[in-house]
């Protein structure tokens, strides 16, 4: 079984895996079991809004709205970005 | 290319090793030669206050753990005064000692994450290698019960020549008992493992093939088991970047409320540690001489000094130099570059060819056992 993540798809942080604003250093930090990962800014973006309802389509909808950017743009990002931290098993979906 | 010995960030991570105290007595044990006992445990007010010294110090995950960290009945209020503190909280746990109940008052005092080690995918070997008859049976039980309590599971298997051989094996249990995440950790030579490092050293195809068997699950399990793979560095040709660097990332407290920069420090026997019931746990971590003697890279020696990985791998491992060379600043044995390098090579193929597989068990002393509760 692989990971198939699509614009359909409804991600949400996996069980054990939480955001974290890291007062001491400034930066917001995802931390997983035995890992803590420092997503850039645009990444912390689409993770703030997993909530497990939306879909990466509607995400992606509401992120171009925010940053007057394309949709088909910011939904490929969305997409790439989400299916690396699934398959390292940070994001479900 | 300057040397130097920068004044360290805020630590990473914390390994809290409530208990020396554990029914198992596995041979690659972690814990020193030399366990203390209940009585000398840090109290639990101690504790607090390690763990809000380290949230104030931005330490952002802890990893409670022992012995076997279950026994401490103060368990929960850690885990509740970690969470307060919004540190990740993380038990590492052999798992024969909890049960439902116990595990659900955990998961409501905000418990984030478990990992359970196994000694073997069979039991019988596994029996044998723990010291603890019945042991994995309880482990496989306990397992179910941490996925039925909400949280998330990672199967930690330390390996050795005496399982290595049924890590596929290990892998389809890992994943058959809801485990997201497996630790193949090889074992790490250094007290009571390098006391028994004759029988449980791998040989060099045993750990071949140990790697192929990863990297071809690695790929059939993307996206529903992550395999962290520690590779045995007595067949590397460079050595680990030990700890992340010695006193860069990570502290170590041990029940009595020593600090340490890595759990198998004490291995070290020249040097001394403070404790949290002298100084303060940022103080010691600032400029405790434990944590300053191997920091950044003014105290490597050639061919470390001007290397360029020097800042990539650290030097590898201290207790590692020290235990093959009896000099801690040494380069790490496992290095190619090591002058020592080829002699810990032919030392690991002797061994592991040598095949004894009788095994020296971790035991507290007896008169420690008289204070057990």
């Amino acid at each position: 079984m692989s990971v198939a993540l699509t614009a359909d798809s409804v991600p949400r942080l996996a069980p054990g895996v939480r955001l974290k604003d890291d007062k001491a250093r400034g930066q917001t930090v995802l931390l997983a079991p035995e890992r803590v990962l420092v997503p850039d800014a645009t990444a912390v973006e689409v993770l703030q809004r997993l909530d497990g309802r939306q879909s990466v389509a509607q995400l992606s909808k509401t992120l171009a709205a925010e940053y007057d950017a394309p949709v088909e743009t910011i939904q490929a990002d969305v997409v790439d970005m989400l299916a690396d931290l699934a398959e390292k098993g940070f994001v479900e979906a | 290319m300057s040397a130097s010995n920068p004044p360290p960030g805020p630590p990473l991570g914390l390994l809290a090793e409530l208990t020396h105290r554990c029914p198992l007595m596995c041979p690659y044990c972690s814990n020193p030669l030399e366990l203390s006992g209940a009585r000398a445990e840090l109290a639990t007010d101690e504790w607090l206050r390690v763990i809000d010294d380290a949230a104030a110090m931005g330490v952002l995950q802890i990893h409670l753990s022992g012995g076997e960290p279950v026994v401490r009945r103060d368990l929960e209020q850690l885990v509740a005064r970690c969470r307060a503190n919004e540190i990740y909280t993380n038990l590492i746990t052999a798992g024969v000692l909890l049960d439902e109940a116990r595990l659900a008052a955990l998961a409501e005092a905000g418990l984030e994450h478990v990992q359970l080690s196994i000694q073997d995918s069979r039991a019988a070997t596994a029996d044998r290698i723990g010291g603890y008859a019945g042991g994995h049976a309880k482990k496989l039980a306990v397992a179910r019960l941490v996925r039925a309590a909400g949280l998330p599971l990672t199967v930690n298997a330390v390996v050795h020549r005496q399982n290595l051989d049924h890590l596929a094996e290990i892998i389809a249990l890992a994943v058959e008992l809801g485990a997201r995440r497996l630790e193949v950790a090889h074992t790490q030579y250094y007290g009571w493992a390098y006391a028994n490092r004759a029988a449980l050293m791998p040989t060099p195809e045993q750990v071949t093939r140990a790697n192929e068997v990863v990297a071809e699950a690695r790929g059939r399990l993307k996206g529903v088991l992550t395999i962290d793979y520690v590779v045995p560095d007595y067949y590397a040709k460079r050595p680990k970047a030990c700890m992340g660097g010695w006193g860069r990332q990570f502290l170590n407290v041990t029940p009595t409320g020593k600090v340490l920069p890595c759990h198998a420090a004490e291995s070290i026997t020249d040097m001394t540690f403070e404790t949290v019931r002298e100084r303060g746990l940022p103080e010691i971590w600032a400029d405790g001489p434990a944590f300053r003697r191997f920091r950044g890279t003014d105290w490597m020696p050639e061919p470390c000094r001007s290397c360029d990985r020097r800042e990539i791998d650290f030097g590898g491992c201290r207790c590692q130099a020290f235990a093959l060379t009896g000099d801690a600043a040494a380069t790490d044995p496992a290095c190619g570059l090591s002058p020592h390098h080829d002699r810990m090579v032919a030392l690991a193929e002797g061994e592991s060819a040598a095949g004894a597989d009788r095994f020296r068990y971790r035991t507290l002393r007896r008169k420690d056992l008289a204070g057990q509760t």
